[in-house]
This record gives C-alpha cells, structure tokens and sequence, in this order.
C-alpha cells in the first residue's frame, strides 16, 4: 500500500463521511416544503438539523481540501471540467447556509428562505451524483489533464440515473432522520415518505447496477475480481436487508438511519474500488489521458505531513462531533429551535 | 481578466465577514466569560447579544468560504496543478484543524443555551473563537506562501514540497499573521464601539453599552497602536523579498539612496510608462525607516521591466489610505479612551457618531490592506514563479465566467441586504431586556424561551 493509495482511500473516507453526514441534513431540505407543514413542524424540521449541518458540511470542504493537496491535477480537472455544475452546487450550498441561519430572524422573508432552503439542498443533492455518476463513467480529457467535453455531455443518461438514485437515497436517509428526530404529524408523514422514497432508491440502486455492468464494465469488472469489491457487495446486500427489516417493526427509527448510512458506505466502497486504480479515467480520448493515482499523487512530503495531520485531526474531529450529537440526541420540540 | 475580477471580487466580499466574525468572536467569549463568573441574566442577556451578531455574519463568512476553495480548481486550473502539492496541504488542514472546530461548536452556541452546562458553553465559546484563528493561520500559510515561496523545489512543471516548516513558516508567515488578525479584532473593536456609541445616541441599553464600550476602546487602542509595528514587520520582510512590492506601495521609481516616504499623493504616467509622485512626503524617510539610514539604498521599480511591475495607482493609493486610516483610528480610540475617562464620553455626540463611522471606515481600511498586498504582488500569481495570467483554467469559457460572475453579483447583493438588515434588526431590538429575562428564568427552564424571539 503506497502512500498515494492510502490517500485515495482517505479521500474516499472524507467524501464517504460528506455524504452520510451532509446527506441527511440535504435530505431533510428536500422533503422540507412536503412533510413540514405548520409552523412548528417547520421549526422542529430546522432545529433538528440545526446543531449539526454545518459541522457536516466541513466534511465536504475538507474533502475537496484533500484532493487538492493529494491529488492536484484531480482536483483542478473536476473543479474546472465541471465548473457549471459545481458553480450550481456552491450557490445552492450558500443560499441554502444562509436562510437556514436568517429564516427565523427575517420572518417578512420567510417563504424567500424557506424556498432557499429547498432549492439550496435540492441542487447539491442531484449535482454531487450527477458529478460521481460521470466519475465512475469516465470523462474525455487532454494530457494536460483538461477536460476536453461539453457541459451536456456531463448529462449523460447514465449519470443522470446515478444522480436521481442519489437523490432517492439521500432523501431516504433525510426521512429516517426526520423520523428519528420528530413526533406527531412530522413523524408520521417522515416514515411514510421514507418507505415511498426507499422503495423508488430500491428499484433504482437495481437499474444503475444493470446500467454498470452493460456500459462501464470496466468499473463492474474491478468490483467482481476484487475480494474488497465483494466485501462491500455483501455489506450492501446485509444492509439494504437490515434496513427493510427495520422499517417494517414499530420505532426501528434509529436502526433504519444506520441502514441507510450503511448503504451509502457499501455503494461508496463499491464506486471506489471499481475506480481503483484511477480516479477518473478517461472515455473516449487515449487511456494515457486517465488521471490515475500514481499519475496524479503530490509528493512524498506533501502526502506523508497530510497524513500526520489527518491521524491526528480525524480522530479529535469525530471524538467531538460524536460529543456534539449525544448532546443534541433524542426528539426535537419546537421550543427547542432557534434560541 | 475576468476570473480575476471574479475572484478579487469574491474574496474581498468574503473579507467583509471574516474579520468582522474575529472580532465579534472574541467579544463572545469575553462577555461569555463575564457570565461564567458572575452568573446574572444582565450578563446572560449581553452575551446572548454578541452571539447572535457573531453567528449572523459567520454564517455569510463560511458560505462565501466555500467559494473561495472552490475557485482555485474552477477557475485557476494550472495554478493549481502547479502548486497543489503546497497550497492544497494548508488548505485541507484548515479543514481538518479548524472549521470542524468551529462549526462543530456554533452548533452548541446556536442551539445548546438550555442543553448543556455553563462551563460547556463557555468552553464551546472558546473554541469556536480558536477555530477561527486557526483557519485565519491555514489560510495566511497558504497565502503567505504566494507571496513569499519557500521550502519547495520546481520538479517536472510543479512546485513540490521539499520541507513543510520552510514552506509553512514561510518569510512572511508571522508577520502577516499577526498583523490579518490585529487587525480583525481592532475592525471587531469598531463593530462593538459602533453599537454601543449608537445605543448611547439613542439612550437605550445604558449599562450594557458601557461596559462593552470600554472593552471595545481598550481591544481596539491596543491593536490600533500595535499595528504600526505589526505593518513594519511586514514591510521589513517585503522590502527584503518583494521589493518591487514595497518600491511600488512607495513609488521609488529608479534604485536610489535615501527614497521619500509619502504621507498621501496622487500618481501621473509619464512617457516611458513610470509614475511621477505629486503629494507630500518625508524625504528619505523610506531609508530611514526600513534600513535606520537615510541614505540607504533602496530598490526602485526600474530594476524589473515594466511588464513585472504592479498596477501603480491603485496599490499605491490602497496602502496609503489603509496606513493613514489607521491613524485616524488610534487618534480616534485615544480620545474616545480620554473622554471616557472624564465621563463625558456619553454626551459627546460628535464622538459617538464618529465611533458609527469607524465601522464602514475599518472595514475600507482592512480591504484597502488586502488590495495593496495582492495586487502589489501581481502580475505574479505565485511571486517569481507563476503569472497570474498562466494560472487560469483553460477549458473555463469567457461565456461561463461571466454568467457566474452575475450570479454571483446578484446573490450576494441579496445577501448583503439580508445580512444588513438582520444585523441592524439584532442591534434595534438590543439586549433582551433584563425583565423579560428575569421572568423567563423564574418561570425555569421548561418554559418555552421568551428570550431571544
């Protein structure tokens, strides 16, 4: 295991960590104007993910932090490749920061918020798959490492179904949470939404796995021949049947999140071993144009000081956010909202 | 050009925030303290204050922040193949380090008054603050480094680590830190003055303008005062390693012994496209200053070709309005600091709307000083060894740019109207008042909070 290797996998980690944490409360935003109706269900819906959203968002930041510094010619391909879609996502990501901060201080612009809220969680939701989906697909690229595509050519069939199971999934996994966090009306509604959303990802999750194996048999060929691919396979499989056990008893609530979590990380473990040892590889253009691990790695220095820093950072970060969470546990009441 | 714009744009909007967050922040945790110690709901109600302000511009800090990381890879793609292997490092350490820190325990400030201890309040107060030091420390690592490369070597077309600690405490690292975050907390200093002076004019929140105004007074003199130095560290480092930079902040056109230190003046281009100074100076001052000899020599701006010297005017002109701001601001704090000792301060209206002014005025001040040290960089991206113009994405179209740079226009230009008015909202309504809170607490905990709504 070199180095680079290891970072590919930490990044993985990071983005794995975004998507799980980030995922819930993006999750929540999107469901927002459905299951929230009065307005304390509103605020209870805020005030759940109210203490934590942000902190979840670091995740995010630091995982493009990382492959920056690891990664550089990924990172400058993908951020500049995809600009408009990233550009999307940041703005969704800002509008959606701010109202959550200003909607119960600004009441007179309270439904401009709300509907930032949505569109903020809504746009990053399909994007970020949207992006993976191309990821996994492969991009055509010069040997500078530029993308050589159009923007429609991101919006391809493939990785506009990888983007709507996302969206499924993230929303599924938001409703767990909602669940876990509200009682009443809000919960009622927040479990009868996630068995709906879970059962469209189901029927999805199966219609991207077919679209894989027909047109990116690279990707399904690694997962297959790898003992790691099929470790995550039956993580999967165990977890999709752990979660549907789950949602059928009475107050599973807090085992059917973990099963959703538990599904992001089996599909995020397979998308990451189907990759390796790319990270992006190229389609349609010669495959010296792959941006491979070995190819794009920083340094030795650079990797060996991040890696220090991340064996000290990661452990404090996750000690004190688990801190955090057990502090702000159980239901969420309305009086419990913004101070 | 555009992206230039573009990112010169974001990054200076982002900095209306950011300093303004340091500041405030530590405000926080000194009336956090307050209430700590004493436990009375006055002191309750006056941290509460600080804390909505700090997270109303904080959460338009972070926002905007994600900007700035995502501009590198989208719109400057070779400067980061370039210097990825360095500047991404700081970059993901301040994520690591810093912003979990910080956002991890807003959280609690935000949401956990009812739901945990006083101490673990306090404690969370405390490391939200330090987070955001920390992430002021990453950033100007990074920063620092385009100014002031060191630790690495050029390997294949890219810039590669060769020790971290060169790198990290680059030559310019310290000098520049300390004077980004004095001078963030003299601009909170001016936040916190400013409202309390308005409360004075108004005759509202008596006691608690008081007593946070001569916190603010005090902050901000020491700050104020230590910014001379602070800013002469950095000029001493500059002068040895860009000099162009600092012959342009001075326009010293040719090398010469004994260089003129100006005061203010305006810029005219002559033929042979130098810049003549018409303005007051001290003659040989600049010597003088930098090397304590009025003769010694210094290197003027014909030592490089004109096309690797900076925009003249406007770094000349942001570096000077950014030093004689600062003036103003120590003249400003001492003789709040005197007329808050003979107790006339209060009634001192001239003064107190004066104190109003200092906020927008600090905050073209520390904008100004941004400007001068970037662009008295230009045209390097990375000095000496990257052109801003080399560092652009290539595949990003002049069409894409300009249809997110009005995006951007128009997104933050509602941001800043919603900002504006909730920060002014906050500071008409004031401290909860001490009644409300006094029943708020006998009526117990179970209550819903009549405080803060």
């Amino acid at each position: 295991m070199t180095l680079a290797n290891i970072w590919f996998f930490l990044v993985a980690f990071l983005l794995t960590g975004y998507v799980i944490l980030d995922g819930f409360d993006l999750g929540v935003g999107v469901l927002y104007p459905f299951v929230a109706r009065t307005e304390d269900e509103k605020r209870v819906a805020r005030a759940s993910i109210g203490p934590v959203w942000d902190g979840n968002e670091v995740w995010l930041i630091t995982g493009a932090g990382a492959v920056f510094a690891a990664f550089p010619m990924v990172y400058a391909m993908t951020f500049s490749g995809f600009y408009l879609a990233i550009m999307l996502v940041l703005f969704g990501l800002i509008l959606r920061a701010v109202s959550l901060e200003f909607r119960h201080r600004d009441t007179s612009w309270r439904k401009v918020w709300d509907g930032a809220f949505f569109l903020g969680s809504l746009v990053p939701s399909i994007l970020v798959g949207c992006a993976l989906g191309n990821v996994i697909r492969g991009v055509p690229m010069d040997l500078r490492g530029d993308y050589t595509g159009t923007f429609l050519q991101l919006l391809n069939p493939y990785s506009l179904l990888v983007a709507v199971t996302g969206l499924f999934l993230i929303v599924t996994h938001g409703a767990a949470w909602l669940a876990l966090k509200s009682d009443g009306e809000l919960h009622a509604r927040a479990l009868r939404c996630r068995r709906i959303t879970f059962w469209v990802f189901a029927v999805l999750a199966v219609a991207t796995s077919a679209a894989t194996i027909l047109t990116v048999s690279r990707a399904s060929d690694n997962v297959f021949g790898r003992p790691l691919g099929w470790f995550f396979l039956v993580v999967l499989a165990l977890a999709l049947l752990y979660t549907i056990w789950q949602m059928t008893k009475e107050g599973g609530e807090l085992q059917s999140f973990l099963g959703s979590a538990v599904i992001i990380i089996g599909l995020a473990g397979i998308a990451a071993v189907g990759n390796f040892p790319e990270i992006v590889p190229a389609r349609g253009t010669p495959p010296e144009t792959s941006l491979t691990i070995a190819r794009t790695a920083s340094g030795h220095l650079t990797l060996l000081v991040m890696l220090i820093i991340a064996l000290i950072g990661c452990p404090i970060v996750l000690a004190y956010t688990a801190l955090v969470y057990k502090t702000f546990w159980g239901k969420t009441k309305a009086a419990d909202a913004e101070y | 050009m555009l992206s230039r714009i573009q990112f010169a744009f974001t990054v200076g909007y982002h900095f209306i925030f950011v300093p303004i967050s340091i500041g405030v922040g530590m405000m926080v945790v000194l009336s956090e303290r307050r209430y700590y110690k004493s436990g009375i709901p006055a002191d309750k109600a006056a941290s509460n204050f600080w804390i909505k302000l700090f997270t109303a511009t904080f959460a338009i800090g972070v926002a905007t922040g994600i900007t700035m990381e995502f501009a590198f890879g989208a719109n400057w793609a070779n400067y980061s193949r370039f210097v990825g292997n360095i500047f991404g490092a700081p970059l993901a350490a301040e994520g690591l380090l810093a912003f979990f820190l910080e956002s991890t325990f807003l959280g609690v400030l935000l949401f956990g008054r009812k739901k945990v201890s006083k101490r673990f309040y306090y404690v969370s107060a405390w490391l939200v603050w330090a987070g955001s030091l920390l992430s002021a420390l990453w950033i100007l690592i990074a920063n620092s480094w385009m100014q002031t490369p060191a630790g690495y070597k050029i390997e294949g077309g890219k810039a590669v680590l060769t020790s971290f600690w060169a790198a990290a405490f680059n030559p310019s690292t310290a000098p520049r830190y300390f004077h980004t975050v004095a001078s963030a907390l003299l601009m909170g200093g001016f936040v916190v003055a400013g409202v309390c002076a308005w409360y004075m004019l108004k005759k509202r929140h008596l006691h608690f303008a008081r007593q946070a105004m001569l916190w603010a007074i005090s902050v901000g003199l020491v700050m104020a005062i230590a910014m001379p130095f602070l800013g002469h560290w950095g000029a001493l480092v500059a002068a040895e390693h860009q000099p162009v930079k600092m012959a342009a902040f001075e326009n010293v056109t040719e090398t010469e012994n004994g260089a003129t230190l100006w005061l203010f003046g305006w810029l005219t281009k002559n033929d042979d496209g130098s810049y003549d100074t018409h303005g007051v100076g001290i003659p040989n001052g600049l010597s003088l200053i930098l090397h304590l000899n009025p003769d010694a020599r210094i290197t003027g701006l014909n030592s490089v070709p004109a096309a690797d010297r900076p925009p003249q005017q406007l770094v000349f002109q942001s570096y000077h309005l950014m030093i004689g701001l600062g003036v103003v601001f120590v003249l400003v704090l001492l003789l709040a600091l005197v007329m808050h000792y003979l107790k006339r301060l209060e009634n001192a209206r001239w003064l107190l709307w004066i104190l109003v002014a200092c906020i927008p005025l600090a905050l073209l001040a520390i904008n100004m000083g941004w400007m001068a040290a970037e662009v008295g960089r230009q045209p390097w991206i990375v000095q000496g060894l990257m052109r801003t113009t080399d560092g652009v994405s290539p595949v990003v179209s002049t069409g894409e740019i300009w249809t997110t740079l009005g995006l951007f226009g128009l997104i933050y230009l509602i941001l800043f109207v919603a900002w504006l008015r909730i920060f002014v909202g906050i500071i008409r309504k004031g401290p909860e008042d001490v009644v409300e809170m006094l029943e708020a607490d006998r009526v117990g905990a179970s209550a819903p909070a009549a405080a803060g709504r």
